[in-house]
C-alpha cells in the first residue's frame, strides 16, 4: 500500500477506546466504526473486547458484519493471487482486483479489509464458536473457539506471553536470530482456541494453547494487549496491512 | 504513584463500556436482557422502584436465585451487597459472580465504613454523587464507578447532576491547586494526593464511569452518553415499562448510537409507556444520601 492506511475500531460495545489510544500512540489515523459509512473509510478493522453476544447482534443489525465478510473475502483472494503469481490459479485471480492502478482501489468499498479481533472480537471472527449462548460467528478464520472457557471473572488473569515479531514463517528463515518478545497482557473472561485449521498460523501460545492466530488477512487473539498499553500486536497488524 | 488494586477487575469494567447493564429478578428476565443486547445483568430480588414502594430492609438477594441467573446467561452477572456488608460480599465472591455492586439501593449495613474492597478478587462497582466520594470508593478498591442518580424514580435529573458534578470537580482541581486549597479539599474529602495527581494528569476518574439511577428511555441513555458516560445501568426502567423486550433493545441501541439522532428517533417510535416516574422532591427516602 503506498498511502497511510486508516484503521477502524468497531465501536458498538467494548474497550474500543483503548484500541484507539494504542493506534493513536502509533500515529495511525484511526476512527470509530458504527455503520457501513464508517467501514467504507478503513483499510483495517479492529474488533475489540466486549461481549460477543452484543457485538454479534450489532454486526447483524447494521449490515456491517456482512460487509466485513465481503471485503475480507476480497482481501484473501487478492493475497492469494499475489502469492501464486504465474501459477495461473484458476478462479482465484480476479482481474478486477489485480494491479494497483485500478482506480477502484481508491474507493474503500473495493479495498481489501484486514481484521484483528481481540477476545470477543476473536470469537466473532471464528469459523465456529462454542459455549453457552455463543453467537453465530462470521467464519473468517478457520478456528473453533470456546467462549468464557477459563471460567468467570475470578479466573481472569494477567500474564506475559511470547510473541513472534516476525510473524512465524519469516522467523524460521533467519536462523539463530531470536525474534520472540515478551509482552504483558490480560485474559479477561477469555475464550480458548480449541481447534486450529490447516491454513492457520499460530503466532503465540499460553500454557500450550494457541492465543494468537493468523489466517491470511485475519489476526485473532484471545488476550488483551490494549489494556496494558502494549503496542506490539497492533504493530504486527499494521505490518500485515502494509504487506511487509 | 496511584495504582489500581484490582487490575483485572478494572479490565472487565473496560470490556463493559458502551453497553447497558440491566436489573433482572428472574432467569427469564435475564434471558430477555441478554437477547436484547445487555452487556451484563444485575441479579436482584426486587428492582429499586419496588424496594421504594414496598419499604422494609433490602438485603443481598437469595444466592439460589442469583445462581439460576448465572446458569441462564453467558454475559457477566453482577449482584448487590449492602454498603459495608463484607460478609454478603464474601458470599457473592464464593458464588463467583463477575462483579459486586456495593449499593445504596439496599439498606446500608455499616454506618461508618464501606467494604474494604482491596482484599477481593471479584471487582466492585460503587455509586458516587461527586468526585470526593468516587475517589474514596476507588481508593477502597472499587474497579468501576457509577453515578447514584436516584434509583427507582424513572427521573434522570440526579444521574445528570452526579455525572456533571464529577466532571466539573475534575476540571476544577487545577484551580483549587492554584488557589492553595487543594490540600484542604483532599483532607476534607479523605482522599490521597496520589489519586488526585492521577486525576489531574488524566482528567478523568482512574476507573470506568457508568451512569445509573433514573434512566427510563432510550433518549435518557443517549443524553448521558453524550455527556460523557461510558455506559449505562438501567434498573427499574426496563421491566417496569409496558414492553420490556422492546425497551431493552431500544436502550441498547441508543447507548451505542447516541451520536445518531435519526437512529434514536427510529427506535423511540411506538415503544409503549416507560416506567412511571417520581418527582424527586416528593421522596421520603433519598437513596443517593446513603454512603459515606
Amino acid at each position: 500500500m503506498n498511502r497511510e492506511p486508516t484503521i477502524g475500531v468497531l465501536a458498538f460495545q467494548g474497550d474500543f477506546a483503548e484500541h484507539l489510544d494504542v493506534l493513536r500512540s502509533l500515529n495511525v489515523s484511526a476512527i470509530e466504526v458504527r455503520a457501513l459509512d464508517d467501514l467504507a473509510k478503513v483499510d483495517g478493522l479492529i474488533i475489540p473486547g466486549g461481549e460477543s453476544t452484543v457485538i454479534a447482534r450489532f454486526l447483524k443489525e447494521t449490515g456491517v458484519g456482512e460487509e466485513i465478510v465481503r471485503r475480507a473475502g476480497r482481501a484473501e483472494k487478492a493475497g492469494r493471487a499475489k502469492g501464486q503469481k504465474g501459477k495461473s490459479a484458476k478462479g482465484i485471480i480476479n482481474n478486477d482486483e489485480s494491479g494497483s492502478t485500478d482506480p477502484r482501489l481508491f474507493d474503500a468499498n473495493h479495498r481489501p479489509l484486514f481484521i484483528y479481533g481481540t477476545c470477543a472480537g476473536a470469537i466473532v471472527l471464528a469459523k465456529e464458536a462454542t459455549g453457552k449462548n455463543a453467537p453465530k460467528p462470521l467464519g473468517l478464520i478457520d478456528v473453533t473457539i470456546d467462549r468464557n472457557a477459563y471460567g468467570t471473572q475470578v479466573d481472569s488473569f494477567e500474564t506475559e506471553i511470547l510473541i513472534d515479531r516476525t510473524e512465524g514463517k519469516r522467523a524460521k528463515r533467519q536462523k539463530g536470530k531470536t525474534s520472540a518478545e515478551r509482552i504483558a497482557v490480560a485474559f479477561i473472561r477469555a475464550p480458548k482456541i480449541t481447534r486450529v485449521g490447516k491454513g492457520v498460523e499460530i503466532l503465540a501460545k499460553h500454557k500450550g494453547l494457541p492465543v494468537l492466530v493468523r489466517q491470511g488477512n485475519v489476526l485473532a487473539g484471545t488476550f488483551h494487549p490494549e489494556v496494558r498499553g502494549e503496542r506490539r500486536v497492533h504493530e504486527m497488524f499494521l505490518r500485515l496491512i502494509a504487506g511487509r | 504513584m496511584f495504582k489500581l488494586s484490582n487490575p483485572t477487575g478494572s479490565d472487565l469494567a473496560r470490556m463493559l463500556k458502551g453497553g447497558v447493564i440491566m436489573d433482572v429478578v428472574t432467569a427469564e428476565q435475564a434471558k430477555i436482557a441478554e437477547a436484547a443486547g445487555a452487556c451484563a445483568v444485575m441479579a436482584l430480588e426486587r428492582v429499586p422502584s419496588d424496594i421504594r414502594s414496598q419499604g422494609g430492609v433490602a438485603r443481598m438477594s437469595d444466592p439460589k436465585m442469583i445462581a439460576e441467573i448465572q446458569k441462564a446467561v453467558s454475559i457477566p452477572v453482577m449482584a448487590k451487597v449492602r454498603i459495608g456488608h463484607t460478609a454478603e460480599a464474601r458470599i457473592l465472591e464464593a458464588l463467583k459472580v463477575d462483579f459486586i455492586d456495593e449499593s445504596e439501593v439496599l439498606t446500608p449495613a455499616d454506618p461508618f465504613a464501606h467494604v474494604d474492597k482491596r482484599g477481593f478478587k471479584i471487582p466492585f462497582v460503587c455509586g458516587a454523587t461527586n468526585l470526593g466520594e468516587a475517589l474514596r470508593r476507588i481508593e477502597e478498591g472499587a474497579s468501576m464507578i457509577r453515578t447514584k442518580g436516584e434509583a427507582g424514580t424513572g427521573n434522570v435529573v440526579e444521574a445528570v447532576r452526579h455525572l456533571k458534578l464529577i466532571q466539573q470537580e475534575i476540571a476544577g482541581l487545577k484551580e483549587m491547586e492554584e488557589n492553595g486549597i487543594l490540600e484542604w479539599w483532599m483532607e476534607t474529602e479523605r482522599v490521597s494526593k496520589d489519586i488526585v495527581k492521577e486525576v489531574m494528569k488524566t482528567k478523568r476518574l482512574p476507573v470506568v464511569t457508568f451512569v445509573a439511577g433514573g434512566i427510563a428511555t432510550p433518549a435518557d441513555a443517549a443524553l448521558l452518553m453524550e455527556l460523557g458516560a461510558e455506559g449505562v445501568f438501567v434498573g427499574s426502567g426496563i421491566f417496569k415499562s409496558k414492553n420490556p423486550k422492546k425497551m431493552a433493545a431500544a436502550i441498547v441501541q441508543a447507548t451505542t448510537h447516541f451520536k445518531n439522532p435519526k437512529k434514536i428517533l427510529e427506535i423511540s417510535m411506538g415503544l409503549g409507556e416507560a416506567m412511571p416516574g417520581l418527582e424527586i422532591a416528593t421522596l421520603g427516602t433519598k437513596m443517593q444520601e446513603r454512603g459515606w
